[in-house]
């Protein structure tokens, strides 16, 4: 498959910061990261010309309790009667409209279409959003085996650790990795190094008269099950992203287009897309098959190798995932991705830079606008305006990788700044 | 020959009479389970059903502290964590299950190959019990 030419844009990128935000629905996240796509856009425009909107939403009925969402939405910013079509591929819902956008655009139909996701989480106790989140794997064969979402992934992480020896404290390198970058990421829910909760921790027990904890370093925080209690072995709360409410939205427009709205587009020159078989059913539990289909795909639309791409927002919804992400795009070999993570060679200063914004783990995770708020991140760097996460040099080849389910839906895209 | 609909209600009832069914693909002979309706590989091949042993090794699995509502409703809870799954029979499909008669406070003492055969579990309110798949370590030089 190729897109066709003209190409498809980013030209305008807007999003909520993440995090819990009582009284805030899901149409007035929506309606702040619109205004934020609105001053985005460099040379300004006119929003009625936006033909068509797309929006990705995990699981808003049970969420919120509202569904038929993308008109709702719609109506909220003001552009009804324009078409507007929710998408669901669990928390791949943002990549997977973000890519009918790119195909409405590829198809001929439309020239400027708004992209986006919400979800508002954080309404329900934790018990029914665990539920909720249970509900992208498969009900009848694998949650009935009492699964949740973590330990799926759990699961996933010990036939990791039994097929290569990496050990439960390289998982939480990587979440120590992801809230380094989110302390410089505004938009993060936790954007906190781990070592100053921890510093925080101990104030505010000391300020209740309370004994101080005698962590001294990170790792015995993290070690300590009353700090980092586990979830689903061995995965503990800091291997895990949070509950988040948010919302993210781009502008795409017909790439031939893009000068009007700016100097400084982010072309998307691949998009690949798989699906796949219940966790349980796959040939593999140390990879996520549709992962490495999708990017495939991605790369060979967008003619361009593994080796080529400069920094990588993929889908740490829990730390081993970040690992096995790192694998399955090409970037390190099956096993290696472990060693990769505990060299620092993912971190900001390393050879191959992934998850600058903070990752899920630390930026925040509401499940329909993830896969729109990694582009957001993927157009800052590229366009150097990410502020003090910006990474040095001529960036010009960015991606995403984003995960519906433990890899039922898997979706890559990859942007380039001409 | 067993006429059943390849159903996950068919399933479930099988399980009820402590049976572990499969389908098989009369065509190219693919085994499945969960059971599928329809062979992949051949779709207009008939299909039919097959008992498994029940016996197999586990490939995967977690101990789950903080547990979906229904398995709380059970009694488990981050004191009272339990196991969950993934199995590979000796016919070659992996299935998922509760895993019982481990030490879920101890995972160092769950192995992957650990090797395990099928039990039941009960689950669910008074009134609307239903039997799931489980499994269990099998005892040294027993089974």
């Amino acid at each position: 498959m190729r897109l066709s030419r003209p190409g498809v844009a980013v030209v305008g990128a807007g999003m909520t910061r993440f995090g819990a935000f009582p009284g805030l629905a899901t149409r007035d996240l929506f309606v702040e990261a619109y205004r934020e796509l609105l001053a985005s856009v460099d040379k300004g425009f006119d929003p009625r010309e936006i033909e068509a909107v797309y929006v990705g939403n995990f699981s808003n009925e049970l969420l919120e309790g509202q569904g038929h969402l993308a008109p709702l939405l719609t109506d909220w910013i003001g552009l009804t009667p324009r078409p507007a079509t929710r998408v669901e591929d669990a928390c791949a819902s943002g990549s997977a409209a973000l890519r009918q956008g790119i195909l409405a655009i590829a198809s001929g139909l439309y020239d400027i279409v708004l992209v986006g996701g919400v979800e508002k989480m954080t309404d329900l106790p934790t018990a029914r959003v665990t539920d909720t989140l249970a509900t992208a794997a498969d009900w009848t064969y694998e949650v009935s085996a009492g699964f949740t979402f973590p330990g799926l992934y759990a699961a996933l992480a010990t036939a990791y650790m039994h097929a290569y020896g990496a050990t439960p404290d390289v998982f939480l390198q990587v979440g120590i990795k992801n809230h380094n970058n989110g302390a410089l990421n505004p938009k993060a829910q936790f954007g906190q190094r781990i070592s100053d909760i921890m510093e925080a921790r101990k104030a505010a027990a000391l300020k209740k008269g309370k004994p101080a904890p005698t962590w001294s370093t990170e790792w015995d925080f993290l070690t300590d099950e009353r700090a980092n209690p586990m979830i689903a072995w061995p995965l503990r709360l800091y291997d895990c992203s949070p509950i988040s409410d948010g919302a993210a939205v781009l502008l795409l427009v017909r790439e031939d287009l893009a000068s009007r709205f700016t100097d400084q587009p982010i072309a998307i020159i691949g998009s690949g897309q798989a699906s796949d078989v219940a966790t349980h059913d796959r040939p593999t539990l140390t990879s996520l098959p549709a992962a490495r289909r999708a990017a495939e795909l991605a790369y060979a639309m967008a003619g361009v190798k593994p080796a080529d791409i400069q920094l990588a927002e993929v889908h740490d919804c829990f730390t081993i995932a970040e690992i096995i992400a790192s694998e399955d795009l090409g970037f390190f070999a099956p096993g290696e991705g472990w060693r990769a993570a505990q060299e620092g060679r993912t971190a900001r200063t390393g050879d191959r830079p992934i998850n600058t914004s903070g990752g899920l783990k630390s930026k925040g995770h509401p499940v329909g606008a993830t896969g729109i708020g990694q582009v957001i991140e993927i157009w800052k760097q590229l366009r150097g305006e990410a502020g003090e996460r910006q990474l040095p040099g001529d960036l010009r080849l960015g991606l995403t990788h984003n995960v519906g389910g433990t890899g039922q839906t898997c979706i890559v895209h990859i942007f380039e700044r001409r | 020959m067993n006429t059943a609909p390849f159903t996950a209600t068919s399933f479930y009832s099988f399980l009820q009479e402590h049976k572990l069914m499969g389908t098989r693909c009369t065509h190219c002979g693919a085994l499945y389970l969960p059971p599928r309706p329809l062979c992949p590989h051949c779709p207009e091949a008939p299909l039919e059903w097959v008992e498994l042993s029940g016996k197999g090794e586990v490939v995967a699995f977690s101990v789950i502290a903080i547990g979906l509502t229904a398995m709380q409703e059970m009694g488990y809870s981050r004191e009272n964590p339990y196991v969950s799954a993934m199995v590979r029979l000796v016919e070659g499909p992996i299935i998922s299950a509760q895993l019982l008669g481990v030490e879920a406070r101890h995972p160092e003492t769950i192995a992957i190959g650990m090797p395990v055969h099928m039990t039941f579990v009960e689950r669910g309110p008074q009134d609307a019990r239903k039997t799931y798949l489980a499994f269990e370590p099998i005892a040294e030089g027993g089974a």
